[in-house]
Formats: structure tokens, C-alpha cells, sequence
């Protein structure tokens, strides 16, 4: 009996002792998570680094703000769950600010401006309004802007399938399952340059639907004017023109 | 953090619509999986080697590898080849839905095979050596005594394979199929509710299970009727060594 007594103060002292050290952690690191699928955005290179706009974003910011920072890769549909459950402090992986995003979570000012687009075979005879798509199946990436515009806009015409990633929404438009692909435009710009992208096209207008993107932290924390006010002093000070060309040779900001 | 019972009200009947998927998969794979599974059991229950080969590459592979990447490997392995995408198979193949099935139906038959064939080496010897005096050919003997029997003894464990089954129908959702995981993930999507929605979801399941342990205790039942048959002629004043433990507890 007293063995086992002090094999529960002996665990009970490690979990105890591993919990101070993650709050530790949490004290003086800002910890930022990103998707990591999301090119240009956020993605993976083939050493498992974070890269992307976003992660040069956040520690562009991070250097303005003189913090500490930490960036984890997080899978988008639980991103903002985490965010809540005090894994990380902030989120900068591209993400939209929305009214419903808002009743959870804060948001800092944008750090760029998103438009969607759709994407389909190059010549398709496809023509993207909503008399046109009736009928076909078309594809986003689930919990995204372009998701809800699907289903908000089009969802009683069309056969709308989401991806838990935009490379698989990708994947099952080259292989024909989806006619078209509703998706934000920059990382579409950038896919279609690839390999993967070859014989897919814009297809029609972009679809401006005033949409911001911000960087996401718990509510009521701090850490959004800082933020904020950090966004403002790298535009200012032409950091973020210089992040900017290398992705993209238009200003998104 | 605060706890919405409203959401779980208002999107139940999405929930419920996920779930006639969720029951269709499991149901159809399962009836797929086992018409493939006894013919490898019987393989795999053969004496010869070439028999008994194939379907142990079979079920070594599909236990062998996560569901997941036998889903994705159906859905966007396959898609990647020219020559399928221009094959007669396409039509099916295009649709999640039949890559799901397929998936889910060779996994099944794998892990039912080897339930079946485990079943069949464990029908005690004296009641197929009976089946040969009475001078039943093999495959009257399949057909009368060694299946019968061995679905008899398969049945609690293949009970267990059903729900595993279930559970693993999850997976589904990661091919764009709204079974109740996929349609949770994107009610979430809208509400941001996980620890909610996620609730009620396992609550479906958990609901799906017991309708499938409520089945499985009544098929034992049926298909085990010896083990629960109850006298009602044993005297009152039988000598308590005399009574038969199985047949009258």
C-alpha cells in the first residue's frame, strides 16, 4: 500500500513539475501557431521547417515587437479550438476575420486583404455564376471563407465538397472529381505556377467579398494591440513590401 | 469557456442526417465484407500452402496498414493514374462514397477472415469426424456443419469487428463524406462549438453501438440457442450434483 502511496506522490510530482515548466514557457514566449498547408501562406519545406508568408509575417513581427516566439503547426479545423484551449497565444495562418470567428476570438487590424476566386481546367466550358454551376460539383476547403460562400451562395445548386486541406481540394481537382474549385486567390495564384497546376486557370471575376485577414488571440488579450500596432510599423518601414515581393508581384496588402 | 446546448438542438438533425450515412457505410461494407471474408476464411483454413497464401498476403496487408491511408490510398492513390481515370471503374471510383465502401469493405473482410478462420479450426474435431461417418462430402460438411459453427462461434467476436467498424467510418469524413464526424467538423466549421458538437456526435454513436450490441445479444441468441436452453422438466428435488451447470443456470 505504501508503495503504491508513493508512486502516486512520485507522478504526481513529475506531472506537477512538467506543468510548471509548460506554464513557464507560456510566460515569456509568445507561442503562434500556423496550418502549414497553405502555400504560399504557411507550408512545410522538406527539412519540416514552418516557411511561408505567414511564418516570415509572424517573425517579422515578433523582431518589431522584440518578444520571444515560438511557431507550432496546428491542423486547420482545430485551430482556433486550440487557440481557446491555451496551446498557443495567437494565430497568424491566413485567417479571415469574420463576425462568427469574432464571438470567440480577437482579432488584430489585417495584415492583408484576401479575394476568392475559382479555379477550373484551363478552356473549361464551365462559367462560374450560378446558373452555370448548377449541377456540378464544386470544392473548398472546410471551416474557410470560401467553404461558407459555397454553402451560403450556391450550396442549393451545386454539390459542394470540402477538404480538410486545400492540397487534397487541389488533388481531386486534377483528377477531374471536381468541375470547379472555389478558393482564396493568392495561394490559387501560386498553385497554378506549379506543376500540379498546369492546364487550370482562373475562371471568371474574382469574388470580393471585403475580407480581411487578421491575426487571431484569445479574447481580451494584450497580445492584439501589440500586434496591431506591430503590423503598422513593419508596413511602415517597408519589412513588409520586402516579405510581400518575394511571394507575390502585386501588393496584397 | 461557456457550454451551448443550443447549437446541439438546432443542428441534431444535421447530425442525424450524417448518421443514416454513417449506418449505410458500415451496413453495406459490412455485408461486402463478410461475402469476401468467408471464402478467404476457408482459404485460409486449407492444409495447402498455395491455398492458404493469398489470403494470408491479404490480411496480413490490410491489418498490417492504417484504414486511413487504405482510404486515401483508394480515393487519391487511385485517382492519380491516368489509365483509371479513363477506365470503365471511374464512374465508381469518382465518388467518395464508393471509396469508402470499397475501403471499408477489404479492411472488414481482412479482420472477419480471420475471426471466420479461427472459428472454423476451433469446431471441435469430433463434429466434422461425425459429418465423415455420416459420409457428408466437404462440401455438404461447409455447407451444414462447419459454417453454421463456426458463425456460431465467430459471433461474439465479429460483434466486436461491427463496432470497430463503426468507429472506424469516421475516417469518411477525411474523403469529403458528411457521416456524423464529417458533418460534426463542419457544423463546428460555423459555430466553433467542438466540445459540444463533438459530444452529441459520440452520443449518435454511442446510440449506433447499442442498436449494434442489441443485435449481436439477439443473433447469439438465435444462432447459440444450446448454450441458453433452459429445461423445465428437472425435478425440483434432483440431486444438486446431478444438475447440468450450463443448461440450467
Amino acid at each position: 500500500m505504501m508503495k503504491i502511496r508513493k508512486l502516486f506522490a512520485v507522478a504526481a510530482l513529475i506531472t506537477g513539475g512538467l506543468m510548471a515548466a509548460q506554464v513557464a514557457t507560456a510566460d515569456d514566449k509568445i507561442r503562434i501557431a500556423t496550418e502549414g498547408a497553405y502555400a504560399p501562406f504557411n507550408m512545410v519545406d522538406s527539412s519540416g521547417e514552418l516557411i511561408g508568408f505567414d511564418v516570415e509575417i509572424a517573425k517579422a513581427l515578433c523582431a518589431q515587437m522584440k518578444a520571444d516566439c515560438e511557431i507550432v503547426a496546428q491542423d486547420w479545423d482545430g485551430i482556433i479550438p486550440g487557440l481557446r484551449a491555451r496551446k498557443y497565444d495567437a494565430i497568424i495562418a491566413s485567417m479571415s476575420i469574420t463576425e462568427e470567428r469574432m464571438r470567440v476570438v480577437d482579432f488584430s487590424e489585417k495584415y492583408y486583404s484576401n479575394v476568392l476566386a475559382f479555379v477550373t481546367a484551363d478552356g473549361s466550358s464551365v462559367v462560374v455564376t450560378k446558373e452555370g454551376l448548377k449541377g456540378k460539383t464544386v470544392g473548398a476547403q472546410r471551416a474557410t471563407i470560401a467553404g461558407q460562400y459555397l454553402e451560403d451562395n450556391l450550396g442549393d445548386v451545386v454539390d459542394v465538397k470540402l477538404y480538410d486541406t486545400q492540397d487534397n481540394a487541389y488533388l481531386d481537382l486534377t483528377s477531374g472529381r471536381l468541375d470547379a474549385l472555389l478558393s482564396d486567390k493568392f495561394p490559387a495564384y501560386d498553385w497554378l505556377r506549379t506543376d500540379g497546376g498546369k492546364g487550370f486557370a482562373f475562371n471568371g471575376e474574382d469574388i470580393d467579398i471585403n475580407d480581411e485577414i487578421g491575426i487571431a488571440v484569445r479574447k481580451g488579450d494584450a497580445l492584439k494591440d501589440k500586434f496591431s500596432t506591430a503590423i503598422k510599423a513593419i508596413v511602415a518601414d517597408g519589412t513588409y513590401a520586402k516579405i510581400n515581393e518575394k511571394y507575390f508581384p502585386f501588393s496584397i496588402y | 469557456m461557456s457550454w451551448e446546448w443550443g447549437v446541439i438542438w438546432q443542428y441534431i438533425p444535421r447530425l442525424l442526417d450524417g448518421a443514416w450515412l454513417t449506418l449505410e457505410l458500415v451496413l453495406v461494407s459490412g455485408l461486402i465484407g463478410i461475402a469476401l471474408a468467408i471464402p478467404l476464411a476457408l482459404m485460409r483454413a486449407s492444409s495447402r500452402t498455395w491455398v492458404k497464401a493469398f489470403p494470408f498476403l491479404y490480411i496480413y496487408f490490410f491489418r498490417g496498414t492504417p484504414l486511413l491511408v487504405q482510404i486515401f490510398l483508394v480515393y487519391y492513390g487511385a485517382s492519380q493514374f491516368e489509365a483509371v481515370r479513363e477506365s470503365f471503374l471511374w464512374p465508381v471510383l469518382k465518388q467518395p462514397y464508393w471509396c469508402a465502401i470499397i475501403a471499408f469493405s477489404l479492411n472488414t473482410a481482412a479482420y472477419s477472415a480471420e475471426l471466420f478462420r479461427s472459428a472454423i479450426q476451433a469446431i471441435p474435431s469430433g463434429e466434422i469426424e461425425a459429418a465423415e461417418a455420416m459420409g457428408m462430402s466437404k462440401p455438404v460438411q461447409i455447407r451444414r456443419i462447419i459454417m453454421p459453427r463456426a458463425f456460431g462461434i465467430a459471433l461474439p467476436a465479429y460483434g466486436n469487428e461491427v463496432i470497430l467498424m463503426l468507429k472506424g467510418s469516421a475516417l469518411a469524413s477525411t474523403i469529403t463524406l458528411l457521416d456524423i464526424t464529417g458533418m460534426a467538423r463542419t457544423i463546428i466549421a460555423r459555430t466553433y462549438t467542438p466540445l459540444e458538437m463533438f459530444l452529441a456526435a459520440g452520443l449518435v454513436y454511442l446510440a449506433i453501438s447499442a442498436l449494434i450490441i442489441a443485435l449481436f445479444r439477439f443473433m447469439e441468441y438465435r444462432f447459440n440457442r444450446y448454450q441458453y436452453y433452459h429445461h423445465t422438466d428437472t425435478p425440483e428435488d434432483l440431486d444438486p450434483q446431478l444438475r447440468d451447470q450450463h443448461i440450467d443456470s
